[in-house]
């Protein structure tokens, strides 16, 4: 079945080095339309990087990325791209000096041009979906740390995306806080947003991932299915770190 | 002649000077600004050659002190045949002057800017200048506030070097009218007191501003103002 759908983003032999370390080696994927990719792995091993070159907010040395079938690395028109690409940030990075309602709006009012009246709609409606109408007033410091992040996945939303990019969303958060923004997502996910997720979350991953891709070192040691890849890992090595993951997070987690 | 009578008998042409301070001031302060701004975001943001233009630039102007640059500018330009009024060129040497500083104070605002702000207003697809125009500069420059008025009152003051090129301000007229009176003291603690009732005038005025303009819900840790 899956393998009918379009693909919407691919990834060939990304390298990205800073100064002599080398981040990324040869990275290889593909995302389909309405799928989650979850992405895992210990720290620095450039999962973060990885999604920043996906749109460029790193650019990578050598490689190829196509973003439904165009190739976005040689572009010279990176911001009508990067418009396609949802991304969601560990530390929320809402614009501090707007209302949580201009948050959302200011992409639809300067990046797409479109006008006010519809821009506000169009925000409203994004921040009803996340379940934040009432607080569009308020401003970013006035919120909770769940709550910034459901505004910033509604500022993403308002843009209409083909794909977005998670960077460690919840990781920020206070653990009574993870669980609404990852309701959020698995709703999103369930509605056949495409979406590529670097969290360490293991219950949403097996509510809605179709793939965990397992990154070490700059490569990618193993990629499966949840199912697969929790009960009988291939290599020793996502088999330990998996199970340090469930030491921490508890293993049968149901979200 | 008691304080109060000095006092009465310069008021008029004190008046005049406050007035001449005044318009050195804010329009230098203005122009200063906007280059500032300029400059700031060349060095910041900027390629190249922005970059070594506005360093070069802002380093010169620093290493310099501004009397030299307001002597240059009303005494050795003629040379070239430029002549410039007084007051013309104390405003081009303060303007000047005042730009390099304020695009210091600034950078440092635009750094003390959290990274993700740029990342994330590139995410959504803003140009870069869109997003130094829409969310760096309104952020940065609310943090500028502070050091703007510190620029703001060591202008009013330094203005007063103008009088050396004979512009009318505070201290020429406080200098015209001493020298009449003989009553050199009192002239200049009545011109002291002129500057100390602006410079606390004007800092009221950015204390309210900075109030105005603080973003809702942001902590600053410092005493609460009253």
């Amino acid at each position: 079945m899956k393998k009918e759908k379009d693909s919407i983003l691919k990834v060939e032999d990304l390298h990205k080095s800073y100064n002599e370390t080398e981040i990324l080696k040869g990275i290889t994927l593909e995302v389909k339309k309405g799928e989650t990719k979850v992405i895992i792995g210990p720290s620095g091993t450039g999962k973060s990087t990885l999604l920043m070159c996906i749109n460029r907010l790193v650019e990578p040395d050598s490689g190829r990325i196509y973003l439904e079938g165009e190739e976005i690395l040689s572009s010279k028109n990176i911001h009508k791209i990067r418009q396609k690409i949802g991304f969601v940030f560990q530390h929320f990075n809402l614009f501090d000096h707007l209302t949580v309602l201009d948050n959302v709006k200011i992409g639809l009012t300067k990046v797409k041009k479109i006008e006010k009246s519809q821009a506000t709609e169009i925000a409203l409606k994004e921040l009803e979906r996340v379940g934040l109408k009432d607080k569009s007033e308020l401003y970013p410091a006035q919120l909770s740390g769940g709550q910034k992040q459901r505004v910033a996945i509604a500022r993403t939303l308002a843009m209409n995306p083909k794909l977005i990019l998670f960077d460690e969303p919840t990781s920020a958060l206070d653990p009574e806080l993870i669980g609404e923004v990852l309701n959020v997502m698995i709703d999103l996910a369930k509605s056949g947003m495409t979406m590529v997720c670097v969290t360490h979350e293991m219950g949403f991953a097996r509510a809605v991932a179709d793939e965990i891709i397992f990154m070490e070192n700059g490569v990618i040691v193993e990629k499966g299915p949840p199912e697969s890849m929790f009960k009988n890992p291939q290599k020793d090595r996502t088999k330990e770190f998996l199970n340090k993951l469930s030491q921490l997070y508890g293993k049968e987690e149901n979200t | 002649m008691s304080f109060f009578e000095i006092v009465e008998s310069s008021w008029v042409y004190m008046v005049e000077g406050i007035w001449v301070t005044l318009f050195l001031t804010l329009i230098s302060v203005i122009i200063g600004f906007f280059l500032g701004v300029l400059l700031a975001v060349s060095k910041t943001y900027g390629n190249k050659l922005f970059y070594y233009i506005s360093y070069v630039f802002i380093e010169i102007i620093r290493g310099t002190p501004l009397l030299v640059q307001l002597f240059i500018l009303y005494y050795s330009l003629p040379v070239i045949g430029i002549r410039l009024s007084p007051i013309l060129a104390s405003i081009m040497a303060f303007s000047l002057n005042s730009a390099a500083y304020q695009a210091e104070y600034l950078r440092g605002a635009i750094q003390s800017i959290s990274s993700g702000q740029m990342q994330a207003s590139l995410s959504i697809g803003m140009k870069k200048w869109q997003a130094i125009r829409l969310i760096i500069l309104p952020q940065a420059l609310r943090r500028f506030i502070p050091s703007w008025t510190n620029e703001f009152i060591y202008l009013l003051k330094y203005s007063s070097l103008s009088y050396i090129v004979g512009a009318p301000e505070i201290m020429a007229q406080a200098k015209f009218v001493a020298s009449r009176n003989f009553e050199f003291f009192q002239v200049y603690l009545f011109a002291a007191i002129i500057y100390f009732v602006l410079v606390t005038i004007f800092g009221e005025i950015f204390r309210f501003i900075e109030k105005k303009m603080k973003i809702p819900g942001t902590l600053t840790y410092a005493r609460n103002q009253i």
